[in-house]
């Protein structure tokens, strides 16, 4: 789970980590009001959504007066920003955060997440900070380095070294990495942290150390323990039909493709993407109904599918295990009480209840296309987006 | 022979009496796994599918002398079930549990560094040596027993090579779900010494996905130590990017991480890689020919 820029800089807040001194936003008044609660004659009025490129996109916007910070604040909120991360559709603005400006001597990059090779949490850092870090690892890796912490020692000062030398910090930085560092690495555990990226990391002309902007990503499967952060998850930022499917237990992915696949199992589902593929179309989703699934799960899943119209045909692919093919059945028939199967359905139904699965459908005299195996279900499934 | 598993292996289930657990235990014995019992805190001394409740790990070892465990119970504690299971003296920890967080599997990794003993998971669906015994979620009746052995971290996909194994009649000396978590137990390295080391298999068939370098270290495992033929399909090619790594999470591998760059290492060190994941088996049937 992804949380804004502000709160990101609040949890560093927290650990003791310096942050320039901000105030959100959310209409123009308040911002306005902020930048003179700020004080000061440099601000930055900063775009909160949920990805990276914001500063190219003009999402980051340095202002020298009030009336700058207040044609800032309303050029922003309601805009919609494409930047890299975003997709073509671009996110709208509904936060905007504005700070303090700060002086500014050096960028870095600095991030912490799980290195899944040495099973450790581990720092990469970068004397190019400031800049898009995939560019740099693709025209100058040798400016990125990477340092795993051994987690039953912590950091030791050959981590400190060797970070404080990957960055390029002298005088009072260096002295200062060494705290900054530990804080960050406590910050990263004890939120069960799955990315904290600062890019920038900056020194000011005073040699401190500063987080100037801030990004984090909290461990799923962790948020039961962090109600605080929990608590902060913005369900703007997430595809609506991601959000609804969360809510049925289903993991559910948008694409740009026209065959709606419904599977169980994450790696059958994308072999199942894959397949449609290699037959010369493509998937419109990801979408794995897990193995808990229930009969309502399966009915809001086809629901998703079937209102989707990008969708031409859907392509149901169960490899029942846990999951019995009646109830994938069973949820088809809820599903088009409200919402008429209007594009062509192919179904291989193979495991648990199997026959039972196929004769629901057939007592029900739905005209579904059956497929014995997952190549043909796939070259059944070209074949029907092609006919609309 | 088989790896790890077979007729003889004395298995026990944690999290015993649960709603999964128990469906799992009993499908488990009807195949024919050696099922000594389970273990479920506070009501040890009872009796659930005909097999002795144990209080703890290390009593189920003492009066059943149990060496393999399946784990079921809910994340929050399948860490400590894990520690528990290997400090009790199991050799085999098959860990089904999904969704447990990845600072308790870095714990667990370090801890395990500790104990002679293999975990395979979690997130994934177990182990089975078809005919002799399975521990873990899949169907038993798509296996067949025979002279491939199957490495994957997919469960579902899985089932989809293993069904065209045994429609070729080739079937499968053990079947490995290694799980889809980031930080998991047993790699395709150790699976792949263990089937190269064993007799009865002939080939093997590994199933890797998007994201990490696991395939990729396999790959250069491949190359310099694997002499029998290995299939490998990998799930994602049409994933898109940063939606499931996290974005520096990808810096870090560099180019490694797509199912592109995974196919090209696994090429590259001799593999036969196969596109298409419906035609594993007959692709693993004209090079055992």
């Amino acid at each position: 789970m992804n949380i804004h820029e502000y709160q990101a800089k609040a949890v560093l807040k927290r650990f003791g980590i310096s942050t320039p001194s901000g105030i959100l936003a959310n209409t123009v008044a308040e911002a306005v009001a902020a930048a003179h609660d700020l004080g000061g004659d440099i601000w930055v009025v900063k775009a909160q959504i949920h990805a990276g490129g914001r500063g190219k996109a003009g999402g980051v916007r340095l202002c020298r007066s009030i009336e700058e910070v207040e044609q800032s604040a309303s050029a922003l909120l309601g805009a919609t920003l494409v930047t890299h991360q975003t997709g073509s559709e671009g996110k709208q603005v509904h936060k905007i955060y504005i700070e303090q400006g700060v002086d500014i001597a050096h960028e870095y990059y600095l991030s912490l997440l799980v290195d899944r090779e040495a099973e450790a949490v581990a720092f990469v850092v970068s004397p190019a900070g400031g800049m898009d870090i995939e560019q740099v690892a693709a025209t100058a890796p040798e400016q990125i380095h990477s340092r795993a912490v051994d987690a039953g020692t912590g950091l030791v000062d050959a981590d400190y070294a060797a970070m404080i030398d990957g960055l390029g910090l002298t005088g009072r930085a260096a002295k200062a990495f060494p705290v900054l560092a530990d804080a960050l690495y406590r910050a990263f555990t004890e939120s069960d942290c799955s990315l904290l990226e600062l890019n920038p990391l900056i020194e000011t002309g005073a040699g401190e150390l500063i987080a100037l902007d801030a990004k984090m990503a909290i461990d799923d499967n962790a948020l039961y323990r962090q109600p605080d952060l929990a608590a902060l998850r913005d369900t703007d930022e997430e595809d609506p039909r991601e959000t609804e499917a969360v809510q049925f237990g289903l993991n559910y992915i948008a694409l740009d493709g026209r065959i709606g696949c419904m599977v169980n199992g994450a790696g059958l589902a994308m072999g199942t993407m894959d397949i449609i593929q290699l037959k010369g179309d493509r998937p419109a989703n990801f979408l794995d109904v897990g193995g808990g699934v229930t009969v309502d799960a399966v009915c809001e899943a086809f629901k998703l599918l079937f209102s989707d119209r990008h969708v031409k045909a859907v392509l149901v692919n169960i490899f029942g295990g846990i999951v019995r093919c009646d109830l994938i059945s069973l949820g088809l028939l809820e599903a088009i009480k409200t919402h008429p199967m209007r594009v062509p359905v192919i179904m291989r139904l193979v495991g648990t209840n199997e026959e039972l699965g196929k004769q629901i459908i057939r007592d029900a005299g739905l005209d579904v296309r059956w497929a014995t195996d997952l190549d043909q279900a796939a070259e059944l499934a070209v074949a029907a987006a092609g006919e609309s | 022979m088989s790896v790890l598993l077979d007729k003889q292996t004395r298995v026990i289930c944690q999290g015993f009496t649960g709603k999964q657990g128990s469906f799992h235990s009993q499908q488990m014995i009807e195949y024919g796994t050696t099922f000594v019992g389970g273990v479920t805190p506070g009501k040890g001394g009872q009796t659930h599918l005909n097999r002795p409740v144990f209080d703890s790990v290390a009593d189920a070892v003492a009066k059943e002398g149990a060496e393999a465990t399946v784990i079921f119970v809910p994340p929050r504690f399948a860490a400590a079930a894990i520690i528990e299971a290997a400090t009790a003296g199991i050799r085999l920890i098959a860990c089904i549990t999904e969704g447990i967080p990845v600072q308790d599997m870095l714990a667990v990794k370090r801890q395990l560094a500790a104990f002679d003993c293999t975990l395979i998971g979690p997130n994934c669906p177990g182990i089975i040596t078809p005919g002799e015994a399975k521990i873990g979620i899949m169907p038993g009746h798509i296996h067949l027993p025979g002279r491939v052995g199957v490495i994957s971290r997919s469960g579902t996909l899985t089932y989809e090579a293993v069904e065209q194994l045994s429609q070729t009649g080739l079937g499968q000396s053990t079947c490995i779900g290694m799980g889809g978590d980031p930080i998991h137990g047993m790699n395709f390295i150790d699976a792949l010494r263990l089937f190269e080391l064993d007799e009865q298999t002939e080939g093997v068939v590994m199933i890797g996905e998007i994201g990490g370098a696991d395939e990729e270290h396999a790959a250069a495992f491949i190359r310099d130590h694997v002499s029998k033929p290995v299939v490998a399909f990998i799930a994602g090619a049409t994933a898109p990017a940063g939606k499931r790594m996290g974005h520096a999470g990808a810096i870090i591998s560099g180019g490694k991480g797509t199912a592109e760059a995974k196919f090209n290492a696994l090429e590259e060190a001799g593999v036969s890689v196969e596109h298409n994941p419906t035609l594993l088996g007959k692709r693993m049937q004209a090079l055992l020919a």
